[in-house]
């Protein structure tokens, strides 16, 4: 097949040497890109570079200082979102915001549902309209569903549907699937690739390479806001692409060290929460990474919660170096020496309106302290030293972390609970939405703190990164162990049978 | 840059501003402001007021709000009122009332944290019981009769001075009160509560035994408060301080504590407290009716919500246009 872009047709929307400063940053310095009909196109580049500015140039939310924006190759300007719309430009982003009292027709058709006769709604032709939509996108999903009960991916599959309703003819789906499990994503895939053998331009972007190299057919990066390359992805590798996006040689992005296990740091027996998870039974031993794998949704992240006190559980018996534990008591938790960097870094890990010296002194309230009163020359000393441990970028140690881009905020989750100097570090999701280079820190982190003792056990939906950093994968499925895979025998195929019930342990 | 210089521009030091202006010009513009006299009726007027504003400020911090403070207080002084009448012995009475406080602050406490109750709700409806159960206790007596030296501490003021007897102990109670916000680790907690429960539960904080503290000790100011107004004004009766509670929420919300919790500071709280009571103070001079100054009281409290979040409004209009 001949691509669109060989033929000499035009773009159906195209960015020419467009330049977009805010105040002193430049987040955009002409940059170029061009989407045609009928292809994905990637558009990779590290936290900070400048994906979301064009994102928002193209959807118009912001004007180029310079530049031009060319929709089938004429010159437009878009005053407003509005405008973008109406020129058939959809954003589908990681997390959608739907009516969740609404139906899922309803809120596709929000304020345009079909009109019978005085005004009246005409319940059965949005229905109608609904299901075409669907079928459309080779989804089924009921029309009458209220919104509230559907998983994000659902809800992205609406916001499609939604998209399509409109005659989108160009999607822009920014990090679509960093809340998805693995068969969710296979379904998102299918229906792009379904609205591409339609006619639509789909931009595309995410921090998982693996998916960028399955499903677009061009990549088009960016640098600090400078446009780096446009080109076929056929015949270039992951390391290629990471050279473009961080400008240098990456280290391993799973620098994973061989070690002994020692003794016994953390043991779970029996563990249930009724309705939860049931009879969960494992130990992690000092110097290891176990990977507990699963669906969204089996209950991986309930264990760690329960685990670390802040869920209550029914049964069971957890222990840190010999130390029982308490239901329901993180402080008892922390200072057998437990930490849990959750999986939430915004609403759990951190909180977003104090400065990063305080989150990182929150775990210290009770060291850092003399005579009762809070030492704030210690607290301060105790923040700076482990945000400089992990090269945390910021302006100052006082700056709010809701300044901070989503890597930094999870280096300073990661030294609030490294400051503890913990024996069992549980980490969930350590590397969700954070670009490629800050990922590759982190897990040298988590490596060398398994290398120095640290039992470490990594809840993870990215495959390569259990399958990368595990010495050993614990499976959920649906609220149980199902499979512990030793890292000789652990692959996609063998860790996702036991995700998805499919074989027994 | 305008970013500095409304950070620099803190709403605590704006109250601060504003309460000297206004000092300056009673001192100088209203009548009979100045003496010593007035000045003592002005500080011993604002005393149950800025009693109740310490705790209430550390309970606001950490994103609750305790309405039932004024009943307490009344509850409180009915109950003295009732055992002074029965012969009992004022030294006995008043723990008695103390500890009467601990168990309304109690109750409002483990409603809040056992049952996940909003405090609004659960102290509107503590406002109304703590009442009720003061009128049957007291029914419509007053009973004046208390003990002189009681009654010359808590209205006597130093010499001719200004300066209310009863001011000490509560500079002690403040200082003790700007430790704990301001330089614990309790303290600390309160903030990060207030302002991200999840994260402090997260970081290993017992949120609810430290809001279940904080309504105990309300509780406790509440009904010491209640004490010293019924010996302050000579009268225990089941209705003393009503209202009270609209004063201290207004005074706190005024002094750049967030309704929303995890913002403010003690200083700007009790900035917060006199300018009210200045302004109350200063409306009773210029004859102003007490259902006015109610009025204002209103008022203000709406502008002390609204204010700062026009402020923050404000500073994203000026913002836009930077990166987002």
């Amino acid at each position: 097949m001949t691509h669109p872009s060989d033929t000499g047709t035009a773009p159906v929307l195209a960015l020419e040497d467009v330049s977009k400063s805010f105040g002193a940053v430049r987040a955009l310095r002409n940059v170029s890109l061009e989407l045609y009909a009928g292809e994905v196109h990637a558009l990779a580049g590290e936290n900070g570079a400048g994906k979301s500015t064009l994102i928002k140039t193209l959807a118009g939310v912001h004007r180029p200082d310079a530049g031009r924006v060319l929709l089938a190759g004429e010159p437009v300007v878009f005053h407003g979102p509005g405008d973008a719309r109406d020129a058939g430009i959809a954003v589908i982003y990681q997390e959608p915001t739907l009516f969740p009292d609404l139906s899922i027709a309803e809120n596709i058709f929000m304020g345009r549902q079909p009109k019978r006769a005085l005004g009246r709604i005409d319940h059965k032709a949005t229905h109608a309209a609904t299901l075409a939509l669907m079928k459309r996108l080779g989804v089924e999903l009921d029309p009458d569903r209220p919104a509230s009960g559907l998983s994000i991916a659902d809800q992205q599959i609406v916001e499609i549907a939604k998209a399509l309703s409109f005659d989108a003819r160009v999607l822009i789906m920014d990090e679509p699937t960093a809340a998805l499990t693995g068969s969710e994503v296979a379904r998102l895939f299918g229906v792009v690739r379904t609205l591409r053998d339609q006619g639509a331009a789909v931009l595309f972007i995410s921090h998982r390479l693996e998916e960028i190299f399955q499903i677009c057919r061009r990549v088009t990066t960016l640098r600090d806001g400078a446009w780096i390359a446009s080109e076929p992805l056929d015949g270039m590798t992951e390391d290629d692409l990471v050279r473009r996006m961080v400008g240098r040689d990456l280290d391993e992005l799973y620098p994973k060290q061989d070690v002994t296990p020692g003794d016994v740091a953390l043991s779970v027996r029996r563990l249930t929460r009724e309705g939860v998870f049931t009879d969960i039974s494992f130990d992690v031993r000092r110097g290891e990474i176990v990977g507990l794998a699963g669906l969204v949704g089996a209950g991986r992240t309930e264990v760690a919660r329960a685990v670390f006190g802040v869920d209550r559980w029914d049964a069971g018996e957890v222990e840190v170096d010999g130390k029982q534990l308490t239901s329901g008591a993180p402080s008892t938790a922390m200072a057998a020496g437990l930490a849990l960097v959750p999986e939430d870094r915004r609403a759990q890990g951190l909180v977003m309106d104090m400065s990063i010296e305080r989150n990182i002194g929150l775990t210290g309230l009770r060291t850092t302290v003399r005579a009762g009163l809070m030492d704030r020359g210690a607290e301060r000393s105790r923040s700076l030293d482990w945000a400089v441990k992990l090269q945390v970028k910021y302006a100052r140690i006082a700056d709010t972390v809701s300044t901070l881009s989503g890597g930094n905020q999870q280096k300073v989750v990661l030294a609030k609970w490294l400051a503890t100097g913990p024996r069992v570090l549980i980490v969930d999701e350590p590397t969700r939405g954070i670009d490629v280079g800050t990922k590759a820190e982190v897990h040298r982190l988590l490596s060398q703190l398994a290398a120095d003792g640290v039992a470490v056990l990594m809840i993870s939906s990215d495959l390569p990164e259990i399958l990368g950093m595990a010495d050993r994968v614990l499976v959920m499925h649906e609220g149980r162990l199902t499979a512990e895979i030793p890292r000789s025998e652990a692959t996609e195929e063998t860790v996702m049978a036991a995700a998805t019930g499919r074989a027994a342990a | 840059m305008p970013e500095s210089l409304t950070r620099a521009i803190r709403w605590d030091t704006v109250v601060g501003a504003l309460l000297i202006v206004l000092l300056l010009f009673s001192f100088g513009f209203v009548d009979g402001f100045g003496n010593a006299l007035n000045l003592s009726f002005f500080l011993g007027n604002t005393l149950p007021i800025a009693l109740i504003a310490l705790p209430m400020t550390l309970l606001v911090v950490s994103g609750e709000i305790d309405l039932s403070v004024a009943s307490t207080a009344g509850l409180s002084g009915a109950v003295m009122g009732k055992l002074w009448n029965d012969g009992m012995a004022i030294e006995t009475i008043i723990p008695i009332c103390l500890l009467l406080g601990v168990v309304c602050g109690l109750v409002n406490g483990l409603l809040v944290t056992r049952l996940g109750l909003p405090s609004l709700a659960v102290t509107i409806g503590t406002l109304a019981a703590y009442r009720g159960i003061a009128q049957i206790v007291l029914g419509s007596n007053a009973v004046t009769d208390f003990p002189t030296q009681y009654l010359d501490f808590a209205a006597g003021r130093f010499g001719d001075s200004f300066l209310p007897q009863a001011f000490l102990p509560f500079l002690v109670l403040l200082a003790i009160a700007v430790v704990v916000l301001h330089a614990t680790p309790f303290g600390r907690s309160l903030f990060a509560i207030g302002a991200s429960e999840e994260a402090a539960r997260f970081a290993g904080i017992r949120v609810k035994r430290a809001k279940l503290l904080l309504f105990t000790v309300t509780g406790v100011m509440a009904s010491l408060t209640g004490v010293f107004w019924a010996l302050h004004y000579a009268s225990a009766r089941y209705d003393n301080a009503t209202g009270l509670e609209l004063s201290v929420v207004a005074a706190v919300l005024l002094g750049g504590i967030d309704f929303d919790g995890g913002k403010g500071t003690l200083g700007g709280a009790v900035a917060g407290v006199f300018l009210l009571g200045a302004l109350q103070n200063v409306m009773s001079l210029l004859n102003v009716s007490a259902q006015s100054q109610i009025v204002v009281t209103g008022v203000l409290l709406v502008i002390s919500v609204l204010g700062p979040r026009v402020a923050r409004q404000i500073a994203i209009a000026r913002a836009a246009g930077s990166p987002g």
